[in-house]
């Protein structure tokens, strides 16, 4: 019985329910599948903080968006078109978000008096009238699971676990998607639980057919490949992109890579991956606190390998001091920020962008390290390489601010060809003849790199304030006037190392939107539907925070009006302001989430509109 | 296969090979002086090229050492020297590592530092000059301060007991930990080189007289006319004796200690004989201070285990084995789809 088919050119997924249900795994898989039909997509993943809380609390709700089109899209969406809901808590949580219209598939045995009392409803929802602007589709996705695996020898509560397969088979048949990879990744992650791994299979299989048997829905979807650039693709995480970007920075530098760091969330999936890459020769240490993390990345790039370290917001507070004996002993160290919401504990797995002011000025004294943030999960790859380049070109320590969402958000990737990605050039002094600590190259300011064990070049660093050229210890009033500067001077330097910003959108533009980090999708897509609409927008991001791209003045004073949209109370825009006296307005939004694409360019209306009216 | 860092090497240096050019600021007549000598004589005796020492200190008047030595030297910050070294050794397993700290830099701020440095067995070498004060910041009772002391920071008395930094070493799983005072040089070098040719984290615990904060706070047992009846050299394999004429020995009795009198002739035949890889011998003589006892010296524990920085490498070697290191697998190691 084929159904009819509809075509549409882009869909938004949320899957939600226990942080116990499995939804990460379901989330991920339909990426895949996605991946493999071709269309461009970009995934939100969202979880407590808790690991695993009271079944059917509000609080222990966990899900994953995910939006697909035939086109490039570039957020994983603002509202839900179709909303999986495993339990009533998950309902209540997301209802509010989906579309008019929409699509609700919920799991109906999880709709229960107890179950409903938990989530806060007072009448069941399937019953009563609150739901009638929906399309609701009630399936007995539990009953259905263990009838489906009613002759495997698995206990009830293994059987009750394959409920999220059940339910991703159906939403896999409702788009159309290929039931091939999720099958290979099955087969793979439980090679050694082959009784799951049936039980899992079954459950997908049967999710899938009982959308025939059933007509649970009346029509099925297609949306088409997205017309990418041509080359190969895979899909990706700002995680993984890091990690490998790290491995391929250690393989053009031919520079061993020791990676420390203290579990926090959500950097502690930075060092998981890096542990597990060892055959690729890096070392990954887990240290007993964050200023061990940061300390034993500084002895290693003292002794000539790269010393790297990451952290998030409270993590990076502790290891301030350390980070200012970096940048006094003019040492390559890499520091990675992985943002989340704060203050202080915060919101441990929500995503932000508080810590620009803190990288960029939050340190004892005229203290100046580089600092970048990449802006798509993708750009992780490519952002850590560069601080590498950066930082033993230099001399000096590079700062890498990522965030939560980029790490968990995976997109495709269009593979780089290795043989294209240019050799990181490093150079250890060897030569003792003239060698003297402090004495700087003419173009970089950038101090000697010398292996620690190298003979006839033994000298003592550390840091107190040291003369100018010899390195000795000097309390020398102009010299201390003389290093100060010359350090910050050594920083600017980078300005003719790193590219213009480029500005995208409408050539006639009068408006203009600047962002950094993970906004780059969101305001993207804003500018984009409001060129369509008939305003004339436009948008810079910044990749390199400090220095900024020293044509950076002069494209803001090009424009009438200049909005920054940040996940912050305004701190890009109180740089902007303060060093390039332009009258910007800010856009800001602290929900722990991405933009919404919608109030952002309902933000962007009106000033567009007040703009005109002027 | 042992490497540099605990080789005696064969190069024929002489103290002042290590002497920088930069004048030392250490108040006159300061037993960091003793020490210095000490150290710069014990690596010339090691021997191995002069460029495989990275000396890695911390913040206190101990700290300034590394200036004053003419290998590669890090003055680092406050509390930290002993995750810095880890990071060099890591990197670098050939080097030798040694830490320059004092008791408010180790014991206090770096703490923890030193508890994990120990459980890992990372070889470096860890030299603790203890003057139970912190001399830079001019004069506050530290945490090996006795109870009691009066100074700045405690006009009243120190209210705290002392951290016992043998006892602490020993609890987190040092495989070498030894005692000495500074004012007794030529064993201190011997100490020295010990530290170096042993193959894991070896600790030096030195007591060291500072003159203008806390003066002759060890005199009681270190004073050169008294040192030999209050102090007692262990050593692996002999009896536990001691005193100027080798009449008193140490022997268990219902499970405590007694200073018993040792007679050549006629040896009691308790007399304990000292085993440095006894870690329950080595706590409870860690124990023990003048004037209840002679206070331990020398080599009070020394095991071989493996190394941190060796098993780092030995799992990395492994996973070479396993997998291969290709980045283009790396890169590609997910399903892959092309768009023509």
């Amino acid at each position: 019985m084929q159904k009819p088919e509809e075509i549409l050119d882009k869909v938004t997924v949320k899957f939600a329910g226990d942080s116990g249900d499995g939804i990460q795994i379901i989330g991920d898989q339909f990426g895949n599948a996605t991946a493999v039909v071709g269309n461009d997509f970009a995934t939100l993943p969202d979880f407590p903080a808790e690991i695993r809380a009271p079944q059917g609390t509000t609080f222990g709700v966990s899900s994953y968006q995910i939006q697909f089109a035939a086109f490039d899209i570039h957020t994983p969406g603002d509202n839900p078109d179709v909303l999986v809901a495993f339990n009533p808590a998950a309902l209540k949580v997301n209802l509010p978000y989906v579309k008019a219209g929409g699509i609700i598939v919920v799991n109906e045995d999880e709709f229960t008096e107890q179950n409903l009392k938990k989530a806060g409803f007072n009448s069941n929802p399937l019953e009563d009238d609150s739901l009638t602007s929906f399309r609701v589709h009630r399936v007995p996705i539990t009953k259905l699971t263990i009838e489906a695996l009613k002759d495997d020898s698995i206990g009830h509560r293994e059987k009750l676990r394959c409920k999220n397969f059940l339910a991703l088979g159906i939403i896999s048949w409702l788009f159309s998607r290929p039931l091939d990879p999720i099958e290979n990744f099955l087969k793979k992650r439980f090679s050694t639980k082959l009784d799951i791994m049936d039980a899992n299979l079954k459950a997908l299989k049967a999710g899938f057919n009982i959308c025939d048997t059933m007509e649970i829905f009346p029509v099925h979807y297609q949306v088409p490949p997205a017309r990418l650039e041509p080359g190969k693709y895979r899909n990706i995480n700002g995680a993984l992109a890091t990690a490998y970007g790290l491995i391929t920075a250690s393989n053009r530098s031919s520079l061993p890579i020791i990676y420390s760091g203290y579990p926090i969330t959500p950097a502690s999936e930075v060092l998981q991956l890096l542990s597990a890459l060892k055959h690729h020769g890096a070392v990954s240490i887990q240290t007993e606190d964050e200023i061990s993390a940061i300390t034993m990345a500084i002895g290693a790039s003292y002794a000539g390998v790269l010393g790297v370290t990451g952290t998030s917001g409270p993590g990076l507070a502790l290891k301030i001091e350390a980070l200012n004996l970096a940048v006094m002993t003019e040492l390559p160290l890499i520091v990675f920020d992985f943002q989340r919401s704060g203050i202080s504990t915060g919101l441990p797995t929500k995503t932000e962008q508080g810590d620009l002011l803190f990288a960029l000025f939050g340190r004892p004294s005229d203290s100046h390290v580089i600092v970048l943030a990449p802006s798509s999960p993708s750009d992780c790859f490519w952002t850590s390489i560069e601080a590498v380049r950066l930082a033993t070109k230099y001399m000096t320590p590079v700062l890498i601010l990522s965030e939560q969402f980029l790490l968990h958000s995976s997109e495709p990737w269009r593979l780089p060809n290795l043989d294209d990605i240019p050799p990181i050039e490093i150079t250890f002094r060897t030569d003792p003849e003239g060698f003297y600590p402090y004495m700087r190259d003419e173009k970089t300011l950038a101090r000697p790199w010398v292996k620690v064990g190298t003979p006839g070049l033994e000298h003592r660093i550390g840091g107190l304030e040291k003369d100018n050229i010899y390195g000795n210890v000097s309390y020398d009033p102009e010299n201390h006037d003389f290093m100060t500067k010359i350090r910050a001077q050594k920083v600017q330097k980078v300005l003719y190392d790193i590219p213009d910003v480029e500005v995208l959108g409408h050539p006639e533009a009068e408006m203009l939107v600047v962002g950094w980090g993970s906004t780059y999708g969101h305001i993207k897509a804003a500018i984009e539907i409001g060129n369509r609409e008939g305003m004339k927008l436009a948008m810079t991001h910044l990749r390199h925070l400090n220095p900024l791209p020293k044509n950076l003045g002069d494209v803001l004073r090009r424009y009438k009006k200049v909005v920054v949209p940040e996940l912050n109370l305004g701190q890009l825009n109180y740089v902007l302001r303060a060093k390039y006296l332009v009258d910007t307005t800010g856009f800001n939004r602290i929900t722990g989430k991405p933009f919404d694409v919608g109030e952002l360019l309902e933000f962007l209306r009106e000033q567009y509109k007040q703009l005109k009216t002027h | 296969m042992s490497t540099q860092a605990e080789q005696i090497g064969d190069i024929k240096y002489k103290p002042t090979d290590f002497k920088s050019d930069q004048e030392v600021r250490w108040c006159p007549g300061c037993e960091d002086y003793a020490i210095l000598k000490a150290f710069q004589t014990a690596l010339a005796e090691i021997g191995i090229p002069k460029e495989k020492h990275a000396v890695i200190s911390g913040i206190g008047c101990a700290a300034r050492l590394p200036y004053y030595v003419t290998t590669y030297g890090f003055h680092t910050i406050h509390g930290r020297p002993i995750p810095i070294a880890t990071g060099v050794k890591v990197a670098n397993p050939d080097l030798s590592v040694w830490v320059i700290t004092g008791d408010g830099d180790c014991i206090s701020i770096g703490g923890n530092h030193l508890i994990h440095v120990m459980r890992r067995n990372v070889d470096i070498n860890i030299l603790l000059f203890d003057n139970k004060v912190y001399g830079l910041t001019k004069g506050q009772y530290s945490p090996t301060s006795d109870k009691g002391t009066i100074n700045k920071s405690a006009p009243m008395g120190s209210i705290e007991e002392p951290a016992e930094p043998v006892a602490l070493a020993l609890a987190s799983g040092a495989t070498f930990v030894a005692r000495t005072s500074a004012s007794y040089v030529q064993h201190l070098s011997n100490l020295i080189i010990e530290a170096h040719r042993h193959k894991g984290t070896s600790f030096i615990h030195i007591y060291q007289n500072c003159y203008v904060y806390n003066d002759g706070v060890f005199d009681e047992f270190t004073e050169k006319s008294v040192r030999d009846d209050r102090n007692i050299i262990l050593e692996h394999g002999k009896p536990m004796i001691f005193g100027k004429n080798s009449d008193k020995g140490l022997r268990l009795k219902n499970s405590r200690f007694e200073v018993v009198e040792y007679n050549p002739n006629n040896p009691p035949e308790d007399i304990m004989i000292y085993d440095e890889t006894n870690l329950s011998l080595a706590l409870s003589i860690s124990k023990l201070y003048w004037p209840d006892y002679p206070t331990p010296m020398g080599v009070i524990r020394r095991v071989k285990q493996p190394t941190f920085e060796n098993q780092i490498y030995e799992q990395i070697s492994k996973a070479k084995e396993k997998f291969q290191p290709d980045l283009n697998r790396l890169i590609y190691s997910s399903d892959v789809w092309e768009v023509k």
